[in-house]
């Protein structure tokens, strides 16, 4: 416990120290939550753009945290022979990813908080079911730590690197996070919502818009995610590069 | 072989084989460590060293043969083997965005009964760098780090492998200091080396291995007296005309033979007679010798002679 305590406080330090850790995490979701709530690029057919956004960006952040964060830095440990050295210590391979896992989850928590607060300066009114759709961000966060590792745990650190950063920007734009799904063409449109930022985005935003439910398609998509990628991680991660 | 001894036994090891694809990296590895020895691993790179000790010490499961290590097997006794052990990886395993002592405080806190970090760093004089991000310490210095992290958990048994590979000749000696100190506390400690002077210095006893099979095992100065063959060994200028030389000395001309530039072997009985024949004619040519050795080899070329044959 006392092991797996000082290596989160560890990797807490050294996210917070990477400057494009915290570029993805915090600055573009909230660059994109007050863009898009501020310039009114999007035109949400029903309801208030901040309703539609704050799910999204909640995904984003999930996504940015569980998915881009976890995976470069694990990507590269693994390069630099970290895991592998941690490996033989007392902590062990199961306390080094009970720590990644708590460190993943303390950042996902100051990320909501943040845009919470951000959300409601900007006239957001929780509405709607606020513990199902925390309930929905951990399973996102499942998903995307799962497809973080796979990548982390099978390409170079460079290839991964470029993997990660790539599957975020094109995981926004299909994402339905800052604009609605419909407004992609038909085929992508179709592409986009069996992947797990739409459903994820979307399954958030049935349980918290004010007049929305959610949606059985997208959950099923997201869980689907949440079951497979994390053990398709496990079964193929490698530890050292080498 | 009774039980009561084999717990006497740091490491022991019988039959290990391990494959990668169609090449052997080990191939029937029998080794036995006592507790509290220094012990070297010598060989030619992809000799199996790496495999060997990456299988003591739980990354790899064997193919085949028997593991024990501290009594336990590795592979499923990982949990209470890890705490007792410690480990300095070829290459590193430094994360670079971290500074020295936070990395040490770090380990500090895996074991029950650590070492005090900052004394830690005092022992390899990394106290002026207690601060300096990783990325920024020399090759060297990071080396020192990978160290000082194995001794944190005050380890039964310390894995070192290539512990000097970079260090400049202080810290080297330094290390030497450090390991004798290890054995001075009891520690058994299992190295690799490409230095024949470190296995020397260090090793109680050593095992050169060559394609994952050991060909030589003792003492330094059981495997170099193995070696021996009565021949005569003498440094100088390289390029002395070997010929003219094994006239002089009344020997056949395939006698005497440069085996290095400057190092000369001239196989005949090593004689008083021989000797000053052999430094006589140097003086007369105006050649100053620079070494002269009878009867033992040294490490390297006993080494070099049982290894040879891998490079054809």
């Amino acid at each position: 416990m006392r092991a797996v305590a000082a290596q989160t406080r560890l990797e807490l330090v050294l996210t917070l120290r990477r400057g494009e850790s915290l570029l993805v995490t915090l600055v573009i979701p909230l660059g994109i939550l007050v863009f898009f709530a501020k310039v009114d690029a999007v035109q949400v057919s029903d309801g208030l753009a901040i309703d539609f956004l704050v799910p999204g960006v909640l995904s984003l952040a999930v996504m940015s945290s569980a998915m881009v964060s976890l995976g470069i830095a694990t990507g590269f440990e693994r390069r630099y022979g970290v895991l592998k050295r941690l490996g033989s210590t007392p902590l062990g391979r199961s306390g080094l990813l009970a720590a990644k896992t708590a460190n993943v989850l303390v950042l996902l928590a100051i990320q909501l908080t943040l845009i919470v607060a951000v959300a409601v300066a900007l006239g957001w009114e929780p509405s709607g079911g606020l513990v199902p759709a925390a309930a929905l961000l951990l399973i996102g966060t499942v998903a995307f730590a799962g497809i973080g590792m796979l990548m982390a745990g099978t390409l170079r650190a460079e290839a991964n690197l470029a993997a990660a950063n790539g599957l975020f920007l094109l995981l926004l734009f299909l994402g339905g996070m800052a604009y609605p799904l419909d407004r992609l063409p038909a085929g992508l449109e179709a592409i986009a919502r069996l992947l797990p930022a739409a459903a994820l985005a979307e399954c958030v935003r049935g349980v918290l818009e004010p007049a929305g439910q959610l949606p059985g398609g997208e959950l099923v998509v997201l869980l689907c995610w949440a079951v497979g990628l994390p053990i398709l991680a496990a079964r193929k991660f490698r530890w050292d590069e080498a | 072989m009774p039980d009561s001894h084999r717990s006497e036994l740091a490491v022991a090891t019988r039959g290990l084989r391990k494959r990668y694809g169609d090449r052997t990296a080990v191939a029937g590895l029998t080794l036995e460590i006592q507790a509290g020895e220094v012990f070297g691993l010598l060989g030619p790179n992809g000799a199996g060293k790496t495999t060997t000790v990456e299988i003591l010490e739980g990354y790899r499961t064997a193919d085949a043969g028997e593991v024990r290590v501290l009594g336990l097997d590795p592979m499923t006794d990982g949990a209470a083997l890890r705490p007792r052990i410690g480990v300095m990886l070829q290459d590193g395993g430094l994360h670079p965005g971290v500074r020295p002592l936070e990395m040490l405080r770090l380990f500090a806190a895996f074991y029950d009964d650590p070492r005090d970090p900052e004394e830690l760093l005092d022992l390899v004089s990394l106290r002026d760098s207690a601060r300096t991000l990783v990325r920024r310490l020399s090759g060297g210095q990071a080396q020192r780090l990978s160290l000082a992290l194995a001794l944190v958990g005050r380890p039964e048994l310390v894995f070192l492998d290539e512990p000097t590979a970079g260090m400049d000749p202080r810290a080297r000696a330094a290390t030497w200091q450090l390991v004798r100190g290890l054995r001075d506390a009891g520690v058994t400690v299992l190295l690799t080396t490409h230095h024949m002077d470190e296995a020397e210095q260090l090793c109680d006893r050593l095992a050169i291995i060559d394609r994952g099979r050991i060909v030589a095992l003792g003492t330094p100065v059981e495997v170099t007296r193995a070696g021996a063959d009565g021949t005569v060994r003498f440094t100088a200028v390289p390029g002395v005309d070997v010929v003219a030389l094994a006239a002089a000395l009344d020997l056949p001309a395939a006698a005497v033979s440069e085996e290095r530039p400057g190092h000369y072997a001239l196989a005949g009985p090593a004689t008083p007679e021989l000797l000053a024949d052999l430094t006589a004619w140097l003086r007369d040519k105006g050649i100053s010798l620079t070494e002269l050795r009878t009867a033992r080899a040294t490490l390297e070329e006993v080494f070099l002679r049982l290894t040879e044959e891998g490079d054809s």
